[in-house]
């Protein structure tokens, strides 16, 4: 990067930055339609200027939860405070919230350049400004060049782009994303992440990023909170929410796990012949069921072993191995691709798990 | 390929002799007298009758005040079905179509009791004057309001199309995360991708009052097309003169409607 680039960087860093990073805090949303319960006592604290993604399965209530930051829905009880202010009853309009949405949503009837400016022209800001000010954020997000366009006349991609520089237009205090890659093809997905990510950082703007994709949660959040059914689950680092995952919900929805019936006795569970400690907290029942990675699990070569290698899959580096057990289970494996070259379909096996406490969860009917 | 254009043409060289053959013989049957060449006196005589001006004039007064009434009636209120994706849609929708099944002269018999039983018994009270006011002959209110009820179907369907073609609720809450109110966020994001639907709207309510003539005609107005059969019915030249005339006018209309709202709709763009 040359001078005047770091010096352009730096003044629009000074036009999109609001003064300080927001804190944003829900406490206890609860929110019903008719017989769905969308929102269940949501508690969710966003720190200043960090990227926290939302993650959860279809219709766990994340879009709600975001909306009603943003003003469009409204808790039937429980708050939601910005700095420690309760803007619950604040209408839409004056939220200080920028918003991208999951469908294209930017206003078909203007340019691309109006549409940026759009913000501004609400806020009455002399034309010349604004069309400089939304020529800026376009420049920011690598579209300075297409300022003239419809919308229409641009990829999706590019829309969401654009979707993003009218959400930064008005300096909010928090940005606020739906979903904003999941109907963008997988290329473009990983361009604009990592984008996205880029551009939250320079700015140090506090951000939601809604997501049911779990890898892209993992690689762009700095916290991910996991939702089930309008609650949250575990709100972690994504290092610690992968390792260390509190209940069996987060683990078997973030990353791969496979199951293996064991029998736990007092805080020791007895599983494929091995005894291993138990990691966190033990259900009640003794029947339960061991979680592991597939890259924890070890597999070898074993004439007399019980288990039997169902399917392979190449995935570059390493082979990721189905195997199943004498009982029917099956599970995930991954072996570096030399090891795993004589274990073909078919091949009889033994498995074994690291001798390190494992995270135990009742039994799956 | 060849075969089907020759179709179309066919059909289309058909659907033009049947309408275009009637309208040329008319127009012929209007300006050529016999024993005195081509001559425009039927038109002539039609525009120094009295009556014309004030009967145009009324008709387009009309149509103004029915297509404002019946847009500030329907607009909000389809936008506010879309965004609510309320229950109340079937009610609007069956509401809206009634007085399509309604025939006018039931209709306007309505309206005719109403106006004759309505002073009777309110005449110690205030709405006496409003009967009053509504039957102005300069400027008959009664008119407007039968005819917003009557454009419902027509409006209502426009508009509904055109909200469908657009995601309203996502384009209102872009707006609205961008700092605008409610009003504006109608007004602003909402109403300029529904230009063509208003504009549809507003060319059916227009041809719709400028050839309505039951309603009228029962309860005592003289608008435009009232006004055409009281001039036409004894000379056959000028009945005919006039209903070409009455189409020009219409034609001009939708037309001049047609191209303010293209104007419009480069001038939002600068
Ligand atoms: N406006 C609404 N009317 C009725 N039900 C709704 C509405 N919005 C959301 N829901 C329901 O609430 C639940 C949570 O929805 P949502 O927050 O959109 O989930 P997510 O974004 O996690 O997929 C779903 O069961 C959904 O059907
Ligand atoms: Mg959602």
């Amino acid at each position: 990067m040359n001078l005047m680039t770091l010096d352009k960087a730096a003044t629009l860093e000074q036009a999109v930055t609001p003064d300080k990073a927001a804190t944003v805090e829900f406490r206890g949303l609860r929110r019903e339609f008719g017989a769905t319960v969308a929102l269940d006592g949501l508690d969710l604290t966003v720190r200043p200027g960090e990227l926290l993604a939302l993650l959860g399965p279809s219709g766990c209530g994340k879009t709600t939860a975001l909306r009603m930051l943003a003003g469009f829905e409204h808790p039937d009880s429980g708050a939601v405070l910005v700095d420690g202010e309760d803007v619950t009853r604040v209408p839409a309009h004056r939220r200080d919230a920028g918003m991208v949405f999951q469908s294209y949503s930017l206003f078909p009837h203007l340019t691309v350049l109006d549409n940026v400016a759009f913000g501004l022209r609400m806020r009455k800001v002399r034309t010349a400004q604004r069309r400089a000010r939304a020529a800026e954020l376009l420049d920011l997000v690598g579209l300075g060049d297409k300022g003239e366009r419809f919308p229409h006349q641009l990829s999706g991609g590019q829309q969401q782009r654009v979707a993003l520089a009218r959400a930064l237009a008005l300096r909010p205090r928090v940005l606020l994303l739906d979903e904003p890659l999941s109907a963008l093809d997988a290329k473009v997905r990983l361009t604009l992440r990592e984008e996205i990510r880029r551009l939250q950082q320079e700015l140090g703007i506090t951000t939601l990023f809604v997501t049911h994709d779990q890898e892209e949660a993992l690689s762009m959040a700095d916290r991910v909170a996991v939702m089930r059914a309008g609650r949250l689950e575990q709100c972690a680092v994504p290092a610690e929410l992968y390792g260390r995952p509190a209940t069996a919900f987060v683990a078997e929805f973030v990353g791969t796990m496979s199951r293996i019936p064991g029998r736990l006795s007092s805080d020791t569970v007895e599983v494929l012949g091995q005894r291993l400690p138990v990691d966190g907290d033990a259900p009640a029942a003794t029947e339960v069921d061991v979680l592991v990675r597939p890259e924890a699990v070890r597999v070898t070569a074993d004439e007399k072993g019980e288990a039997r290698v169902v399917a392979t899959a190449f995935l570059g580096a390493s082979v990721r191995l189905t195997v199943r057990l004498a009982g029917a289970t099956e599970l995930k494996a991954d072996l570096p691709a030399h090891e795993a070259a004589e274990l073909s379909a078919g091949a009889a096996v033994t498995v074994t798990l690291p001798e390190r406490p494992v995270l135990v969860a009742e039994r799956a009917r | 390929m060849a075969r089907l254009n020759l179709w179309r043409w066919g059909v289309l060289a058909l659907a033009g002799l049947y309408f275009l053959v009637p309208l040329a013989a008319s127009v012929v049957f209007t300006v050529d007298v016999p024993g005195q060449g081509v001559t425009f006196d039927a038109y002539r005589q039609i525009v120094s009758t009295p009556g014309f001006g004030p009967g145009l004039l009324l008709s387009l007064e009309l149509a103004a005040a029915t297509i404002a009434v019946v847009l500030l009636l329907m607009v909000p209120a389809t936008v506010a079905l879309r965004l609510d994706a309320s229950r109340l849609r079937p009610v609007v929708e069956v509401v809206c179509s009634l007085p399509l099944v309604v025939p006018p002269i039931a209709f306007v018999a309505g309206i005719a009791t109403v106006l004759k039983w309505g002073p009777d018994y309110l005449s110690r009270t205030p709405l006496f004057q409003t009967f009053v006011a509504i039957q102005n002959q300069d400027f008959p209110v009664v008119l407007v309001l039968a005819y917003v009820v009557m454009a419902l179907p027509f409006v209502y369907r426009s508009l509904d199309a055109g909200l469908r073609a657009i995601d309203v609720r996502t384009l209102v809450e872009a707006a609205r995360s961008c700092g605008a109110s409610p009003a504006q966020a109608l007004v602003r994001a909402v109403l300029p991708n529904l230009r063509g639907a208003l504009l549809n709207a507003s060319f059916l309510t227009l041809a719709l009052v400028l050839g309505e003539f039951t309603v009228a005609q029962l309860l005592g107005f003289t608008p435009f097309a009232v006004w055409i059969y009281s001039v036409g019915g004894s000379q056959a030249q000028l009945s005919v003169a006039v209903s070409v005339l009455s189409l020009l006018v219409t034609w001009a209309l939708l037309l001049s409607l047609a191209v303010l709202g293209g104007r419009s709709r480069t001038a939002a763009k600068g």
